[in-house]
Parts: structure tokens; sequence; C-alpha cells
């Protein structure tokens, strides 16, 4: 990895609500106040957090799908936060965006063939229509998708195979950068392993970089290798996924990652370690904004808001005033050792699933 | 069609038995397919029961089998007997009385914005609950709906009733949900995905609740889950559901130390685990088949990477350890066959 940095935000800012107009009296809604954060080229960077932290708003803002309302967003060292009409046009070529659900996402009345062609006639119109299917059919054997599957519509497939068609549309333009707005959690945990791999390969292969905003704290450990924790419109915890996740510093990583339901730990203990639930971003509590739910406040959090900070060499910040007191070691629940049998089970089933040839023993 | 005996299935009155569920099957009009595949299950005083499954595998029309809320002109149960305590209803002939709907067996759905009515306040809907079951005066459902929100742990709970669904959080009205639902002391809760709609620190709170209420009132708990980690975290024990037929059941810790079933250990294969970041996941070929197109016999085969034309004749349900079975030709399959690179 190296630090060649792809998309940088700087203190980014989008609150809803904004322009008051005399016919409007709602309250300005803080979707994201003061984000900064850097992706680098290549690598997978993941946005956690709950329903309602602002983690959509600022993947939006990131792609300049909404224009943020202070501070910047540089892609490849341009600042892209004012950038409209052509100029627009030729950066959604380099940056692409996945959607979490492939059942609204598609147009219904457009066959696959049309919809994963659409982004070549505008980013590559020099191509023949021969050319352009040739592409097309390129495209989908790459997201494991039959070519001829080119003449259907979206309605004949099913969620995995959608999400597929949309992946393969993304890639169309020969994007640099993707962000995928949830892009797994909509579908079943046996075809959400298979886009997983896919999204997995994609980026190996073609070196892509891809920013995976999710909720699952499960896919995004496996995907990811850098990670940042949102709550309420803050970056509370950045760093290396596995740093992150085996010595989380902010308590409310720590809550998030002790409410994970693990297969195979000890059920029955109580598990609640965040109190109630998060305030409106309409009306954001002053101070450390977790301080209401936090059961390690003390005065000082609910007056000074804490910075984000920490260890430079190893990029693992983190936005508390107590975290050195509060770091835990590794509260990552240790899940019970499967039986020698159920382990030669599961080998054989990956085995057989990679292509094995499966022999049986017992007479037909 | 074989018929196969249920060697773990133990006579009436065992153990605590509160609810059994036997050889339930039904479909959709106008199919040629059952959609549930003669499934038993039994629930005991006090125990968590997940049935686990992806979309389509008939998890939530088993339950709303069990509810008597499927209508029955889109829906022919031919078979089922369901016995909740001394009762014993032949489904097939007739549907739940609405007198044990709510009073015996009550339900909490995954969405808890659409099944609150917006136009009324919690409290009027708790206290409709209550008196469509019982004789009191509205005064007494007051008190017990109020008793009822402090139980699940719902702050300010005078303050609550008075107001509407829209003014409370997700996590809230699943409360409130659950609040409803055991307003009349149901012997059996039924739980359709009720954290499924919340976020990670909100379920944790949900299912600590279910739990404890479970525990304290020996109420037993079906709850329909997709999330492995779910199950987990609450069940006693677990049936795996695909195409309509139950593959695999018994304890939790059970099955998933020792899981039989190559659709259960396919699952538990394509779930991202904290401990093992990186890598290729392995996953479960394929796509579910719809009702229409589901193969007879074992209606894993078609996915099944273990299938054989054995397959086709479908395995009985059978014990492996005491409590644990398994409905697969080839279990243990370490025994019965290898797997050459």
């Amino acid at each position: 990895m190296t630090d060649d940095i792809i998309l940088d935000a700087v203190d980014l800012v989008k609150n809803f609500g904004d322009a008051s107009s005399w016919l409007s009296r709602a309250p300005v809604v803080q979707a994201v106040s003061g984000v900064s954060l850097q992706v680098r080229r290549g690598e997978t960077f993941a946005i956690v957090g709950e329903s309602g932290c602002g983690k959509s708003t600022l993947a939006r803002a990131l792609m300049r799908l909404l224009a943020p309302t202070s501070g910047k967003v540089l892609f490849d060292g341009n600042d892209i936060s004012d950038t409209r009409g052509a100029d627009l046009r030729k950066l959604r070529k380099d940056m692409q965006f996945i959607f979490q659900d492939p059942f609204s996402s598609l147009n219904p009345r457009m066959s696959v063939g049309k919809l994963v062609g659409e982004p070549l006639e505008v980013h590559a119109p020099e191509l023949s229509a021969q050319q352009r299917r040739d592409r097309v059919a390129d495209l989908l054997r790459r997201v494991g998708l039959r070519a001829e599957y080119a003449g259907r519509y979206p309605h004949e497939f099913s969620g995995g195979q959608r999400q597929r068609i949309g992946i393969a549309r993304a890639l169309a333009s020969g994007p640099k950068l993707i962000i995928g707005d949830e892009p797994v959690s909509a579908l079943d945990v046996s075809v959400q392993a298979q886009v997983i791999n896919l999204l997995g390969d994609l980026s190996r292969d073609m070196g892509l970089t891809l920013v995976i905003i999710a909720h699952d704290l499960a896919v995004i450990r496996h995907m990811s290798d850098r990670v940042a924790v949102m709550y309420l419109g803050q970056i509370v915890e950045s760093g290396p996924t596995a740093q992150v996740y085996d010595s989380p510093r902010h308590p409310y990583t720590q809550a998030l990652l002790a409410s994970i339901p693990v297969m195979g730990s000890t059920p029955g203990r109580d598990k609640t370690t965040v109190l109630g639930e998060m305030p409106s971003p309409a009306a954001p509590p002053q101070g450390c904004r977790f301080h209401t739910r936090c059961p390690h406040a003390q005065a000082i959090c609910k007056t000074d808001r804490p910075a984000l900070e920490g260890d430079t060499s190893d990029g693992h910040q983190v936005a508390c005033h107590f975290w050195d007191s509060l770091a835990s070691a590794a509260p990552l629940p240790n899940p019970q050792p499967k039986t020698k049998a159920a382990e030669a089970r599961f080998a054989l089933y990956r085995a057989a699933v990679e292509g094995g040839t499966v022999k049986h023993n017992t007479e037909q | 069609m074989p018929k196969q005996a249920k060697p773990d299935q133990q006579p009436d009155g065992c153990e605590d038995i509160l609810m059994s569920l036997h050889d339930l099957a039904l479909r959709f009009r106008g199919q040629t397919n059952d959609v549930i595949d003669r499934i038993s299950l039994t629930v005991k005083r006090g125990e968590v029961l997940c049935v686990v499954g992806e979309s389509g595998c008939g998890k939530s029309v088993t339950a709303m089998a069990l509810m008597g809320l499927l209508p029955t002109e889109f829906a022919k149960i031919s078979s089922g007997i369901l016995g909740i305590q001394a009762t014993r209803l032949d489904l097939s002939k007739v549907t739940m009385p609405t007198a044990m709907r709510g009073n015996d067996i009550a339900m909490i759905f995954q969405e808890p914005m659409t099944s609150l009515n917006p136009s009324f306040t919690i409290g009027n809907q708790i206290i409709e609950a209550i008196l469509q079951h019982s004789a009191g005066s509205r005064t007494d459902a007051q008190a017990r709906a109020l008793h009822m929100l402090q139980r699940v742990g719902i702050a300010n709970p005078e303050q609550r009733l008075s107001e509407f669904p829209h003014q409370l959080s997700g996590g809230m009205r699943q409360r409130v949900m659950i609040a409803m639902a055991l307003a009349n002391d149901p012997k059996i809760l039924i739980a359709d995905e009720p954290t499924t709609a919340l976020d990670v620190t909100i379920q944790a709170q949900i299912l600590d609740l279910i739990r404890d209420l479970s525990d304290e009132t020996g109420m037993g708990t079906i709850m329909i889950t997709h999330d492995l980690g779910v199950v987990a975290e609450i069940a006693d024990t677990v049936a795996v559901m695909y195409g309509g037929q139950v593959v695999e059941r018994g304890a939790v810790a059970e099955v998933f130390n020792d899981p039989q079933h190559p659709y259960t250990i396919g699952l538990m294969s394509a779930m991202p685990q904290l401990d093992k970041p990186g890598g290729k996941l392995a996953t479960v070929p394929g796509t579910v088949p719809s009702v229409a197109n589901m193969p007879e016999g074992c209606r894993f085969r078609t996915r099944c990477v273990f299938a054989t034309q054995r397959c086709q004749v479908r395995p009985p349900l059978s014990n492996t350890t005491q409590g644990h079975d398994v409905a697969c030709h080839y279990a243990p399959i370490e025994a019965n066959l290898s797997v050459a690179l």
C-alpha cells in the first residue's frame, strides 16, 4: 500500500435545511459535521456506523452527488466540491457508485445490455455499436454473468444477479474509484458471500479503490483495509481495520463490537453496553456527541469536543478525551472451537465448492 | 412419497412441552408444490427456538400458518396438528379461534412502524389488545398497559401511553409491540425477524429483553431470523430451514459446533468471520429455486456440492446425537465421502 492519496476530504460539512426560506421552519440537520479522511489508491476503505449517523450523506458528498455545505473534497488532487456541468460528467467516468437496493436502482424497462452499455455511450462515444456489445459481454462475464443475459430485463434476475448487473454498470466506464453504499446488505448470506468475493477479486485484479459504506461489522472486517467509525456526523475512530477491531479505543467502537451477535460465543450474557438511542442530528449534544450514551462520560465530555488524534505512525486515530485509560485489550468474543469432525466437514465443503471431485464411499 | 417416522418426537406431556407442531404441509393456491413440506417443531417452557433460513425458505409462512393468519383463499394447509398444552388443533380443518390468538400465542413483526396503527396512541392500542381478551374495566387495562411498558423498559411510560407511534424510535416501537404481545400473558411468542430493521446496539437491547422476559415468565418463544449471529445470541434450540423443509435441528451449541447438513455448513462458511478476516468465502453456489421449480426429494440437492441420485428421495430427519437431527443421506459427510482437488 502506498501513501498515494486518491480521495481527500477536508473538514467536510453537509447540512440539510440550511436555505432557510420563509416557508420552512424545519431545523437544520447536521448530517455530516467536519469530517476529514483520506483514501489511498488501491485500498478498500470502509465507513461504518448506525442508521442516521450520516454515512450515506458522507458517501454522496465524497462523490459530489451532493454539494458540501463547507469543506472540500480532492479527487486525484483536484478540488471537486463545486465541479459541475461537463467537468462533473467527466469526473463520473472515474468515480462510480453501487447502490444498496438492486431492485430499485435498475430501470425495469431497460434490458441488461442497455443498462450496462449506457455508461459506455456517455463515456466512450467513439465505440461502434458492435464494439459496445462486445464490451458489455466482457463486463457481464467479468462479474460472473453470462453474456447472453444482455437481452434480458432486470425482473428476470435474482437479487444477487441484479447486484452483479449494478456492479457491471459501475465498471463500464473504467473507474478508478467505486463507492458502494451498503452493497451487500440487501442480500441473503449465501449470495452476499458471492458478491463480497466478486468485489474482492475486482479490486485486486483491476487495481480499483473501493469505499464501502456498511453497518455490518463482520462484512467490513472481511473486506476492508482501513475503517472509519462514524457517530452522529463525525468520525470517532479510524485506522487499519485489524487494529481498530483488535484494540478499539473509542467507547462507541467498543460498544458496537460488543453488540455484534457472534456465532459460537457463549449465549446468555448481557451485552448491552450503550445506553439508550442516538440523539437527533437536528439537535446534536454539545461537547462529545456520544456523551449522552457513554458509560464513561465525565464533565469535560459535555463541554469540549475531543479532536480526532492519535499515533501518526500507524494511523490509528480516536476522538475521545479518555481513550488512554479506556482502551480495552480484546473485546472480541472468542468463538467456541468446532469439533474435529466439524472442521473436517468444513474443509470438505470448501474443497468441493472450489471444484474438487466428490467421491462417495457408500454404495449408491 | 414415503412417510417418515419422527424418531425424536416424544409423547405429549413430556418435559413441559408448551407447543408442538406436527407435519405441517401447505401450498399456495395454483401451485403444484408444497411451500412448506411436512415440518415438525416443538417448544418447551422457557425455551427460545430459532427458525433460521434465507428468504423464501418458508420460515415466515410457517409463523403465519401457526397464527392462523394465512387467508384460505390463498393457501391450503393439507396437514398439520398444532398442540398448545392440552389443546389439539388440526390446522387442515380449522383455523385458530380468535380467542386463542393473542391469548395463547402472540406475534411480533419485523417492521414495528407498519404493524402499529399510526392514528391511535400507544396506550389506546395496548388497551384494545387487553380488552379483547379480558372482561376487566378500561381502568384496569390502562394500569396493565402502564405496567407492561415499564416491564419492557420504556422510560416515562405514563407520557408514552398518550403518544403516537411516529413519536417513538424504531427500538421503542419494537418494545411497544412486545409489550402489546405480552399484555395477555401468552404461552407462546412468535417473533418474526424482530430486530432485522434495528441497529446493532438496539438489536442487542431487544434480544436481551426477549431473553429476560422468556426466562421470567416461562413463555416459549419461536424466533424467525435469517441471522446466524442472532441465533447464537438468543436461542436454546435452532431449526435450519431450506425450501420449506427443516434440514437440521437441535440445541444451538450442538448445531453450531458440530453442523451436519451441507446447507448449514455452507451458510456458516459464507458468513464473514470477525476472527478470520480476508481471503475468499466459501459460498453456497446458485440461488434458491422458486416454489414451482423445487426439486423432488431433498430440496437442497440442486445447490448441494455433494448431491447424488440418491438425493432424489427425501432423507428423513434422523438423530445424530441426542436431540440433534439432520436430514441428509450422507451425514456425517466426513465418514461417507471424500473430495479430491
